[in-house]
């Protein structure tokens, strides 16, 4: 499946109003969509990508030529079925695959951003999305659905355009971060920021690439995305082409190994100013705080249907903060499902084809979809 | 197959007590609810705004595949997070006895609710007794069918001990329903007043 580029210029009559307290006009948004919208215009599915991804959910990606990073979700026939849905995934403000973010030019200086680029948060991803939403003559989505980062969106969505949004699946995530979630992301952006070439986020102009620092944020990060277990039945004490170790400090271990080209992939594709501008924008994700009285407020007489999912063996953000999400919405009689997944996969179990996980979405789905008369 | 408290359950619900306390489409959450069954069997004649609570991950998917709002969880842990009063009523159907604080569980049912509608096997009943009594084994019937050591039924009790608990917590039985091994009430004088020998299990409607 072949898809052709999609941009729009949004807020050229209003602009952006950013939680900084800044403003931003005629920003660019990257989306892709997947299937046919209706006669109805009620068939429409939003997906919020995470840290790392991009528009590219389904399909191939024509930049990479890989799959797209949900494709095994969203298609014909899949848990998501776009014989059925209209997908939309844009790719989020800051982002670094098509829309507004620090590695584009400033239409106001003619200047790449960089560390110019003001500083945003997961809510205004979200107004964002809704611009784009509204352009497109959209008004209401049957769900929006995101994982990690993506969850967190799809919980902005439904605190702040509750009449817009039919039901949310909040997968593998949290309301806020945690000191712990804080933690790694600082040590990730301390990572690239001590890399030289980062050249005080100046490097495109400088023709640089901080590819050290922002490797070694990847590998990080990618520790904490998978579980113990998972890294142990992968890897286990497993020699990277050789028989003995080799009392040095090149690579020993197949897992060192997997972690370097982790990293280097990644350099390969990811923007290291957008990666400190979205680990910001999580760090400052903090939905209690938004409203007096917390989750219970933000969510009272909320007509959003629920689904929370989380993963038995993800340590960043554990099931416990997805039952809280939970005891909220009970709380205040919201419609709410909600499931563990038992897997030792990790943070990451929401990208694999987990088959328990694509049910639980594929049932809850089609049921609200037959609820609203989808057809 | 349904459980055998199934239509008696949707009897209370259709004609409770005090009509003016419950809402039209009455909030209703089963706890323990399995695949679902008694929401959708009583969703079926009488419309209802029906959750569920339910332990077991594949049981939730079920349940939500169907379109049913149901919440992973355990009945020990996560009832105290529901406000009080927030169900017209609540259903703990042939579970209280797998429960591991019987009490506590009873008494967040009569909190989160208006009415909690309980139903358990009796192990005062006279099949009950007598297999004991003449196997000295633990007894096994259609309504306890698993061994001791296999259970998860790890508080059982009599009908009259179950009495002694509401009467204990100050729970108010609001009716009281005797069935025989078949699962029909028991309707004659002699076994109504002797209901802890001749029921196989009992339903009582609670409040408090």
């Amino acid at each position: 499946m072949k898809n052709s580029i999609k941009t729009i210029i949004l807020g050229k009559k209003i602009p952006l109003f950013l939680d900084s307290g800044k403003q931003l006009k005629n920003f660019k948004i990257a989306y892709q969509t997947y299937g046919k919208l209706n006669k109805n215009k009620n068939n429409v599915i939003l997906i919020c990508h995470a840290l790392s991804g991009d528009q590219f959910t389904a399909g191939i990606n024509p930049f990479t030529k890989k799959p797209g990073w949900w494709s095994k979700a969203i298609g014909p026939n899949l848990p998501i079925d776009t014989n059925r849905f209209f997908v939309i995934c844009s790719n989020i403000l800051g982002g670094c695959s098509g829309s507004t973010g620090p590695k584009e030019l400033n239409p106001a200086t003619k200047k790449f951003f960089n560390m110019s680029f003001p500083v945003i948060t997961i809510r205004d991803m979200v107004k964002a999305q809704k611009m784009l939403i509204d352009e497109l003559g959209i008004k209401q989505l049957l769900s929006v659905i995101g994982g990690s980062a993506g969850g967190f969106q799809a919980l902005q969505w439904a605190a702040t355009y509750p009449e817009n949004v039919i039901s949310a699946i909040p997968i593998a995530t949290s309301f806020r971060h945690s000191a712990q979630n804080i933690a790694f992301h600082e040590v990730g952006r301390q990572a690239i920021m001590s890399d030289p070439d980062w050249c005080n986020g100046n490097y495109i102009d400088k023709k640089k690439t901080p590819k050290k620092g922002l490797s070694v944020a990847r590998m990080l990060a990618h520790i904490t995305y998978l579980s113990e277990e998972a890294f142990q039945r992968k890897f286990g004490r497993n020699l990277q082409n050789k028989l003995s170790v080799a009392y040095g400090f090149k690579t020993d271990f197949q897992v060192e190994s997997y972690l370097k080209h982790q990293g280097q992939t990644f350099v390969n594709r990811f923007d290291a100013n957008s990666y400190l501008y979205i680990t910001r924008a999580m760090d400052y994700f903090d939905l209690p705080n938004q409203k007096k009285g917390g989750l219970k407020n933000i969510y009272k007489n909320t007509p959003v249907k629920f689904c929370v999912i989380s993963f038995t063996s993800d340590w960043v953000y554990p099931t416990k903060y997805s039952k809280e999400i939970v005891d909220s919405l009970n709380a205040v009689g919201a419609n709410v499902s909600f499931v563990e997944i038992q897997t030792d996969k990790g943070h990451d179990a929401f990208l694999l084809d987990e088959k328990e996980f694509n049910e639980t979405v594929r049932g809850f789905l089609n049921s609200t979809a037959n609820i609203m008369g989808v057809n | 197959m349904n459980r055998l408290d199934f239509e008696i359950i949707r009897n209370v619900i259709a004609a409770p007590k005090d009509t003016s306390m419950i809402l039209d489409v009455p909030m209703i959450l089963d706890v323990g609810c399995e695949n679902g069954e008694l929401l959708k069997f009583l969703n079926k004649k009488k419309k209802i705004d029906g959750r569920g609570l339910e332990i077991s991950q594949k049981n939730v998917n079920i349940c939500v595949k169907h379109g049913l709002s149901v919440v992973q969880g355990d009945a020990d842990k996560d009832l105290i997070a529901y406000p009080s009063k927030s169900f017209d009523f609540v259903i703990l159907s042939q579970t209280l006895q797998a429960t591991h604080s019987p009490e506590k569980v009873l008494s967040q049912l009569v909190r989160i609710s208006k009415y909690a509608i309980v139903s358990f096997p009796n192990f005062g009943s006279w099949l009950v007794r007598l297999k004991l009594l003449i196997n000295g084994i633990m007894p096994q019937s259609k309504s306890l069918p698993h061994t001791w050591y296999t259970t998860p039924n790890i508080h059982l009790c009599t009908i009259k001990d179950f009495k002694k608990l509401c009467e204990k917590n100050s729970i108010k039985i609001e009716k009281s329903f005797y069935l025989n091994k078949y699962g029909k009430q028991i309707n004659n004088p002699i076994g109504k007043i002797f209901n802890n020998f001749f029921s196989t299990s009992g339903l009582f409607v609670l409040k408090k």
